[in-house]
Formats: C-alpha cells, sequence, structure tokens
C-alpha cells in the first residue's frame, strides 16, 4: 500500500508534508496539483512532518494538497538504448518530451528512459541451472558499436540459480529474459532494464586499482603537463569567459575513450544545443560513426528547476558507473559543478540550517568529495577492467578560487586545469596556466621531460615578470633568449587552435613525436648576436612551427615542414648536431 | 468563490501573513487599507500561516485591513492593443490608456526544452558600428551592457530601442528615474518607435516589489509575440535594481545571504530570466539586452558576476564608448561569416591595431621618444575613437566596413596593416593607392 500524505507548508521549491506509516529519506513522492503529479524528493524528516524539494515548479500547490510517497529512492533505469539519449536531470528523454509537450516544459510530464518498442538482439551467456550473482552478466545485446551487457540487476543481494533463460532472438526491454531462484526457492523474473538508486555508488567489483593509465585527451597543455589517467579526476575552475565549456566541448569530442557522459547542470542551454546539433553530425575518427553512438546528455540547463539539477549530476554518474560494470571506459563531465553546489545551498538555505562560508551548507565538502570518489578504474567479477573517470568545471565568484566549492573540489581530484583570465584575454587557449596548474597524475610523457620543460616556463616567466620592471634594455641576451624560449614553448605547444581541423586533436603519437624535436630545438644554443636578430629568430620558427601543427602527422607536408625547421634550426646553431644529441641524451635517455 | 480574511497578524517590511486556508503557493490577493488597494502574492505557506508580499509596500497597511484572495496567480493582458502602450511593474497603464483586460496569459512560465532550441542564426541590426561590426548582436541572444553609473546606458538602449531591425521592442524598467523613463518615451515617441514598443516601467518612486515583476512581466509578453511569429528585443535597464529588489525581499523573509547580502539563489534566479532567450523554430524569437550597474566599476561584484556566468557575452560601457576589450559576444561567429568576406578579418585586425595604440598611448605618456609607427597608430587610434566608436555614429554595417577600410588608409600602407592579400585587393580604397 502506497503511503500518503498531505501538505502543510511551501516555501520556494521545498514543501513540508504531514504523513502517516513510514517514510524515507531521499524517497520519492508526488505531489498532486489538480490532474498533475510533481515529483519531488524527501530531504528531511522531523516526527511525522517531512521536508521535500519539488523537481518542478511549485505555483499552484496549496495546503492540504495531497502527496503520494512511493517507497523508491531515486534512481535512474539501467538497461540497452541509453547512448545518445538526451536527457533533464531526472532521466526524462527530452526530445520525446518535445514531442509531447511541444516547445516548453510542461511540469508533471514523465516519460520512460527507455525506448519500449525498440528489439534488441540478446545472446545468452548462462543456460539454466548456473549459479549467478548481482552484476553477473546474464546475456548480451550489440548496442551500437558496444557489447552491452544485461546483468543480474544490482538491487538483487543473494546468490541466484538460473532456472530459465529465454533462447537468442530479439526482445523488447520489457520482455521477460530469465527468471532466477534463490536458496528460499522464490522465483524472480528478470528483463533487460532495472533501476538504480541514484545517490548510491554501484559497488560490484572485485577491487579497486591505482589509475596508471592515461587518458588521452588530444589537448596538448593536459596531456603533456597537467594528464588525467583512467579512473581518474581532474577539475576546471576559471572565470566566466575563460572557456571552461569549450573545453570540456572538446575533450568530450576527442577524449580517446569508450563512453562520454555529458551533465550540463544549470549552464546556458544555448551551449547544450551546440553539442545536441553538431554532435549527431559529428563521427568519431576511432569508429566512424557518429560521436553521439558513445554520448549521452545529461541537461539541465540553468532555467530549469533548481531540485532537478541536484539530481542531475547522480543520475550521470549512475550511468557511466553502469557502462563500467561492462569492462569500458566511460568519462562523465560535469558543467558545472558550482551550479550543483548552488542548488544544494538554496536548500540548505530553505531548511533553515546553519550555513557554513559563503552560506554554503556545512556538508558541502563531503557530499563534493563522495561525488568525486565514484570514479575509479576497477576489476570487474569477471576479471575485466572498467572505469570511470569524472571531470567538473568550477565557476568560482568573481574568478577567486579561494572560494568554499573550488577549495572542497581541489582537495579530492588529481589534476587542477585553472584557467586564467589574463590568459584568456591574450587568447591563449586553451587558458589551463601552466604554472598554477597541477597533476599527481604520471602521465604519457617522460617525467624528466615534463620537468624540464617546466622549468623552461618558470624561467622565462621570471624573466619576464623582471622585464616589466628593467626594460628590454635591461636583460641580458641570455635572459632574453630563455625568455623567447619560454614563450615559444607556450605559443607552439601548450596553446592549441581550436578552429585548425588538425590543430584541434594531436594523438598520444604526435604528441610525443613533436615535443621530442621541441625539446631539440629549446635545447640548442644558437649564433644570435641581439635581441632583435633573436626575437625575428623565434618569430620565424613559431611561425614554420604552427604549420607544422596544422600539417597531417607524417602526412608529405608533415615532413617537409619538419625538414625546413631543421634547415632553420642548422643554419643557426652555435653547437654540432652530435653535442645537441649527447645532450639529449643525458638529460632524459635511460642509457 | 472568493475568499476574504480581515485579520493580518504580521507586518515586517512588504512582506505581511495572515491566516487563511486553503490558499495555493503563488495566488495574489488584493490587501483594501485606508490608503487604497493593493495587490499581494503568496509567497510561503506554512501550515495556516500565508505570507504575502504586497506589491505597494507594508507602509500604512494596518493589521484589521481586508485580504481578499482571487484564486489566480499573477497575470497580464496579451494582445496586439499592448503596442504603444506604457504600464508599471503590475501591469497597469501608466499612460491614462484604457485598462486591458482580455486574454490574460500567466507570467513566470516554464523554461523552453533544450532539445526544440535551434543554433543562432541571424544577426540583428543596430546601426552601432562598435556591436554591428565588432560585436554582432545575434538574435536569441542575452547580453548585459556593464556599466557605470553615469555612464549614457539609458542613450544607448534608447539607440538601440529605434535602429533595432526587429518587428517589437520591449522595454523593462526596473528602478528607473523618472526623468529616465520621460527621456526613453520621448526619444521613442519622437523617432516614431513607440508604436512599436510596449513599455513596463518600474520607477524608483514606486513600490519595490513591482521592480520584482518587470523582467516576468516582460518576457512573459516577449514570448507571446515570440510564439506569433514576431521578432522581440527585449531591453531592461537595470538588471542591479532588479538584484538589489531581490536581496531586500531575501533579507525581510529571513532568508540565509549568500555573499554581500544577496540571496543564495541570485543565479538561478536571474538566469530563469535571463534563459528566456530563445529562437522558436518556425516562429519568432526573443533576444535580451539587459543593463547591469556595476557598484564601484566591479566586474566581481555578485550581480555583473553572477550575470556574465549566465549570458552570451558582454557590452562594457566605458567613458561612454562600448570598450572593444572585453566586450564580447559570444554568438558573433555563428552570423560575421554570412555578412561580407571582410566582416571578419577587418573586426581583427582594426582590434589588434586599436590595442597596438593603446600600448603606444602608454609608452607616449611615459615620456618615450615616438617612432614613426608610433604617429601612425596615434592617428588611426583617434580617427577610430571618433569615427567608428563614438556612440552618436550611425550607419549600417556595410558603411561601417567601408569607413573601416578608409581609416586604414588614412593611417597606414596596405603591408603595415596586416589583412590578407585577397582582402586588401578588393576592398582597399583606390583612391589612396
Amino acid at each position: 500500500m502506497t503511503n500518503i500524505g498531505s501538505v502543510i507548508g511551501v516555501n520556494g521549491n521545498m514543501v513540508s508534508v504531514q504523513f502517516e506509516g513510514d517514510v524515507s529519506l531521499n524517497e520519492v513522492a508526488y505531489v498532486v496539483v489538480g490532474d498533475k503529479k510533481l515529483k519531488s524528493e524527501v530531504i528531511r524528516i522531523k516526527g511525522s512532518r517531512a521536508e521535500m524539494q519539488v523537481f518542478e515548479i511549485t505555483k499552484g500547490i496549496g495546503i492540504g494538497d495531497k502527496v503520494e510517497f512511493t517507497n523508491d529512492l531515486l534512481s535512474v533505469e539501467l538497461g540497452p538504448g541509453l547512448l545518445s539519449q538526451i536527457y533533464d536531470g531526472l532521466q526524462n528523454p527530452l526530445p520525446q518530451l518535445a514531442e509531447q509537450c511541444g516547445f516548453f516544459l510542461d511540469r508533471g510530464v514523465y516519460l520512460q528512459p527507455l525506448n519500449r518498442d525498440k528489439k534488441w538482439k540478446f545472446t545468452p551467456h548462462v543456460k539454466p541451472g548456473d549459479s549467478v550473482a548481482r552484476g553477473d552478466t546474464l546475456g548480451t545485446t550489440p548496442e551500437g558499436i558496444f557489447t552491452h551487457r544485461i546483468m543480474v540487476p544490482f538491487n538483487m543481494y543473494d546468490n541466484y540459480k538460473v532456472k530459465s533463460i529465454v533462447s537468442e532472438g530479439e526482445y523488447t526491454v520489457d520482455h521477460q529474459i530469465a527468471e532466477v531462484e534463490d536458496d528460499k526457492g522464490n522465483v524472480y523474473p528478470l528483463t533487460m532494464t532495472f533501476n538504480w538508486p541514484v545517490k548510491k555508488a554501484i559497488d560490484i567489483f572485485i577491487e579497486r586499482l591505482k589509475p596508471v593509465e592515461p587518458l588521452v585527451t588530444q589537448s596538448r597543455i593536459i596531456d603533456t603537463l597537467f594528464p588525467v589517467n583512467l579512473g581518474g579526476t581532474f577539475c576546471i575552475p576559471g572565470p566566466f569567459g575563460a572557456g571552461k565549456t569549450v573545453l570540456q566541448q572538446l575533450t568530450s569530442r576527442y577524449a580517446e575513450i569508450d563512453i562520454v557522459i555529458i551533465a550540463a547542470c544549470g549552464e546556458r542551454a544555448g551551449e547544450v544545443v551546440e553539442t545536441l546539433k553538431e554532435f549527431p553530425e559529428l563521427l568519431d575518427p576511432k569508429t566512424g560513426k557518429s560521436l553521439m553512438e558513445r554520448t549521452i546528455i545529461i541537461c539541465n540547463t540553468s532555467s530549469m528547476p533548481v531540485a532537478a539539477r541536484e539530481a542531475s549530476v547522480y543520475t550521470a554518474v549512475t550511468l557511466a558507473e553502469y557502462y563500467r560494470q561492462m569492462g569500458l571506459n566511460a568519462l562523465l563531465l560535469a558543467d558545472s559543478t558550482s551550479r550543483w553546489a548552488q542548488a544544494m545551498r538554496e536548500m540548505s538555505g530553505r531548511l533553515e540550517e546553519i550555513p557554513g562560508e559563503e552560506a554554503f551548507p556545512a556538508y558541502l565538502e563531503s557530499v563534493i568529495a563522495s561525488f568525486y570518489e565514484r570514479a575509479g578504474i576497477v576489476k570487474l567479477r569477471d576479471g575485466s577492467i572498467g572505469s570511470v573517470t569524472i571531470g567538473g568545471t568550477v565557476s568560482p565568484a568573481g574568478g577567486n578560487f579561494e572560494e568554499p566549492v573550488t577549495q572542497a573540489t581541489l582537495k579530492v581530484v588529481g589534476a587542477f586545469h585553472g584557467l586564467s583570465r589574463e590568459r584568456s584575454d591574450a587568447r591563449r587557449y586553451p587558458a589551463i596556466h601552466p604554472l598554477e596548474s597541477w597533476s599527481k597524475y604520471k602521465g604519457l610523457i617522460d617525467v624528466r621531460k615534463t620537468d624540464y620543460l617546466r622549468k623552461v616556463l618558470f624561467r622565462s616567466d621570471e624573466i619576464g615578470q623582471m622585464m616589466k620592471v628593467v626594460g628590454e634594455e635591461g636583460t641580458s641576451l641570455e635572459d632574453y633568449i630563455d625568455y623567447l624560449k619560454g614563450e615559444f614553448f607556450d605559443s607552439v605547444y601548450l596553446q592549441q587552435n581550436a578552429f585548425d581541423p588538425v590543430d584541434v586533436a594531436a594523438s598520444a603519437e604526435r604528441q610525443l613525436y613533436i615535443l621530442d624535436k621541441l625539446l631539440i630545438i629549446i635545447l640548442t644554443h644558437y649564433d644570435l648576436t641581439d635581441k632583435e636578430t633573436s626575437r625575428s629568430f623565434f618569430n620565424q620558427m613559431r611561425q614554420k612551427f604552427l604549420d607544422w601543427n596544422g600539417s597531417k602527422f607524417q602526412s608529405d607536408e608533415f615532413k617537409k615542414i619538419e625538414a625546413e625547421l631543421q634547415e632553420m634550426i642548422d643554419a643557426n646553431r652555435r653547437e654540432s648536431k652530435e653535442e645537441i644529441k649527447e645532450k639529449f641524451d643525458k638529460l632524459f635517455s635511460d642509457n | 468563490m472568493r475568499k476574504i480574511y480581515s485579520r493580518i497578524n504580521e507586518i515586517t517590511g512588504n512582506v505581511v501573513t495572515v491566516n487563511a486556508d486553503n490558499i495555493k503557493y503563488g495566488e495574489l490577493a488584493e490587501i483594501t487599507s485606508a490608503h487604497g488597494k493593493s495587490l499581494a502574492e503568496v509567497i510561503r505557506l506554512d501550515g495556516e500561516k500565508v505570507s504575502l508580499q504586497v506589491f505597494s509596500g507594508g507602509r500604512g497597511v494596518s493589521t484589521g485591513d481586508e485580504v481578499k484572495f482571487l484564486s489566480r496567480p499573477m497575470q497580464v493582458s496579451f494582445s496586439d492593443n499592448l503596442l504603444g502602450r506604457i504600464f508599471n511593474g503590475r501591469g497597469e497603464p501608466r499612460d491614462n490608456g484604457t485598462h486591458l483586460t482580455e486574454n490574460m496569459i500567466e507570467i513566470g512560465g516554464p523554461s523552453v526544452n533544450p532539445s526544440k532550441r535551434i543554433i543562432p542564426r541571424n544577426m540583428i541590426r543596430t546601426g552601432i558600428p562598435m556591436i554591428d561590426l565588432f560585436n554582432t548582436l545575434v538574435e536569441s541572444q542575452k547580453l548585459p551592457i556593464f556599466s557605470v553609473s553615469g555612464e549614457p546606458y539609458n542613450e544607448l538602449l534608447a539607440r538601440i530601442a529605434m535602429q533595432a531591425e526587429v518587428d517589437i521592442i520591449i522595454l523593462g524598467g526596473c528602478g528607473l528615474k523618472y526623468d529616465d523613463y520621460l527621456f526613453f518615451r520621448e526619444t521613442l515617441e519622437e523617432s516614431g518607435s513607440l508604436s512599436r514598443s510596449i513599455f513596463f516601467v518600474h520607477t524608483a518612486a514606486d513600490p519595490i516589489v513591482e521592480c520584482l515583476m518587470v523582467p516576468d512581466i516582460s518576457l512573459a509578453v516577449a514570448e507571446k509575440f515570440a510564439l506569433k511569429g514576431k521578432r522581440v528585443l527585449v531591453l531592461i535597464t537595470d538588471m542591479t535594481n532588479f538584484s538589489d529588489a531581490m536581496k531586500e525581499i531575501a533579507i525581510t523573509m529571513e532568508q540565509v545571504p549568500s555573499n554581500r547580502g544577496y540571496p543564495g539563489d541570485l543565479y538561478s534566479q536571474l538566469a530563469s530570466r535571463y534563459e528566456k532567450a530563445v529562437d522558436f523554430e518556425g516562429a519568432g524569437s526573443i533576444t535580451i539586452l539587459a543593463v547591469t550597474t556595476m557598484p564601484g566599476d566591479d566586474v566581481t561584484h555578485p550581480v555583473p558576476d553572477n550575470t556574465g556566468y549566465i549570458t552570451e557575452g558582454q557590452f562594457y560601457l566605458r567613458n561612454g564608448r562600448i570598450e572593444p576589450f572585453g566586450s564580447l559576444s559570444r554568438l558573433k561567429q555563428l552570423v560575421n561569416d554570412k555578412t561580407r568576406d571582410d566582416h571578419r578579418a577587418l573586426m581583427d585586425g582594426m582590434i589588434k591595431l586599436y590595442a597596438n595604440y593603446k600600448e603606444t598611448l602608454e609608452k607616449k605618456a611615459m615620456g618615450f621618444r615616438m617612432s614613426d609607427w608610433d604617429d601612425k597608430l596615434l592617428k588611426y587610434g583617434v580617427l577610430f575613437e571618433d569615427e567608428l566608436m563614438a556612440l552618436s555614429v550611425n550607419i549600417p554595417l556595410e558603411e561601417a566596413l567601408d569607413k573601416g577600410w578608409e581609416i586604414l588608409a588614412k593611417c597606414f600602407t596596405r603591408e603595415e596593416t596586416g589583412m590578407r592579400t585577397d582582402l586588401l585587393n578588393k576592398f582597399w580604397p583606390k583612391s589612396e593607392g
């Protein structure tokens, strides 16, 4: 029997309810307003009074309105057909909603997340009599380019024997595909879908592993200096206009990963639209299929109800974990976690909790930490490896990284890609600050090389600062060349042109290759007699290198420009080729 | 059935509390006091206790005043009869015209389904070169005008209202000085643009609660016109006053303030208004330009800061000009490749040279010797500021582009401009070589 309550208070998107019987925290309930039922979640219980956040506009709710409790926690539906969908924060498919309601998001309309009519080709992997437990594969079905595992629902905690299983064939998601029996003789019919509560991490694996394998994003500054590993976490804080969203969009396109889940959380609708309209037409170079086939978009933009914004990041991470259970690598990009934190702040304010810093709730840090902790690379029970990598943008008020959300995030992530206003104003994109950012992961590039380059940058910056005071005249030629080398590294390697079809994505192979060339250029001592010739030499080198960046890897043009670059080095170097090689080997070679 | 109560329990600021039952959240009520009638809106329900914000303010409201609930939320009339009319924040006429009661629509409706949005594709011409040429306004864009108080932002809005190539202008005034209101009215009347405009004006002297209604009411009307296929431009001045009104109410309601006294939901509140900007596939569009004054010229103040995260770029108004640095229309890339071949190149090239001019100015101020190149830049900077940047300049985009080439030709040789050769061949003014 469902539990019934009645509304006794309304304050913004929070509704207080008087109830009888038992109600659990995070349980879903519906407020009945006229002929509409508004989805809500219980967020506090005191005696027989429950506070609920309503995922819709609360206009028109009155005292005494009926509330129906469902007994279920806020869940998502898992099963084949999730990929290439566009959902709101509560897993409502938006295109289907538009078909039904037109331009606007009418409240109280909830559609089923998965297509009920589509038939999936199911191949059984178990036979009657086999014993299975939660998360074990019953069979598979192809979903786009992936093999989707149909698993024993994660919320069945006993050991079971397979009683029956359908033969290979095409079935809808609601079709019964198997029956399993527990030791007490209870029989459970299973379909291809089941629900899982979003706020609970999926915990079916043998062990969590250390993230060691690099995730190639094809952004040079990230992969080389501030790498992210599969199963790791990273954050991108930055003031408005510094290019957070563009960076996330590029990552979602070019990252070498199986599944990408984009959680557009409380940001501009216009930006999501670009992804929505462009992704289906963009081809994944690896598979030749539309990028949409590996993508799920969870879209809860800034004007959509705040409570659903809070839920949206959990919805997204749960879907990522589900695909991880199939031995796939999933990447979750959340833009922006600050909006999510603000949603928590709004709710906390309505609950009249004692506020922490900047009125954020005191539990902000632990909530952020437990969210990022849902990332990880795991060894599954069948021995395969799957991972969830989480990257979140942060929008600090006033671009000041001292604020609570940035600080709480920095404590728990493995890499920090801090965007800076100065770099974006100077059109140095991606505007990740090369001296302030950091990563705890070991990436594809030899640490000795990255350390060396970091020193080059640091020195160059130091001289740059000094030059502001003493002017160019007061700087020695040697220092000036060091300064130019740092600037050169910045402009030809760290900066990347997102509008250039080739330069926009640099493969791991290419990065390894051109980085060595770059190191040679920086290592070499040149015959440069004054500042003017030094500047023009490095300007020419820069122009050539940028052309090189714009040519396809190992194409004829690429090789031609490479030769020209070498000629320019040869024409100006003070040392012999052998000396340079020796220097290079001494610094970076293993023998 | 209308419900009438005659006992007010609590009056704090603009919020009154009565005991009533069967009241809906967001419902309107009418309070009759010795000083006249006022509307009020339900903003909190707690058991029997109903909190209402009184549009005309709490002053003079007595505990014995009559509260009549109207069983409907805030509404505004919508029809073509609105055109050319001036209303206050409650949607009542301010121009001695007739009271409109036909076809009432609700305000503050649901947001647009993101999957129904389309990528913006049409520019809006304003005749202001700093906008058309350098930071093109795009249909369905939302842009704030960041400005220090004292800058001619209302003059700029009025210019845009007169010149912008759209079907309907809706002007929302939040806390407008009465003089400014008169200025808008007269300017648009004289130019003949009033007939395509609708004003919803809250002046600084009006009750603060009405200020909160202005954006919602303006946008609700805009939305209906857009759905009927009209291209609507909504101009709002000034969103900082709107935010301050929100702050006032939030503090009265004893909400925990988050940043400089503003409520924690400032971002969501602003976003739900700005996000009404939309291009409806197969119908019209809403474009929003809103003045945001920056207290103390501080862009990290919560209002401009939160706004910057919501909007698609910003115009900085400084020294009576739209600043080329800092100002940005994020959507310009979507349209400025379809105007004229030289648009993008000229936009980038002229700004780069202007940046060089600024550097030279600094050098000059520090007493460095000026080279030939510096002199050229100085000449260029002045011409650029006078002939393109000044707000008084009013020319269509094509003329502005020609003007740009002309200025370049007056100051530099072809090579010095750094422009692509094919563009130079096509557009470099013939007479100057």
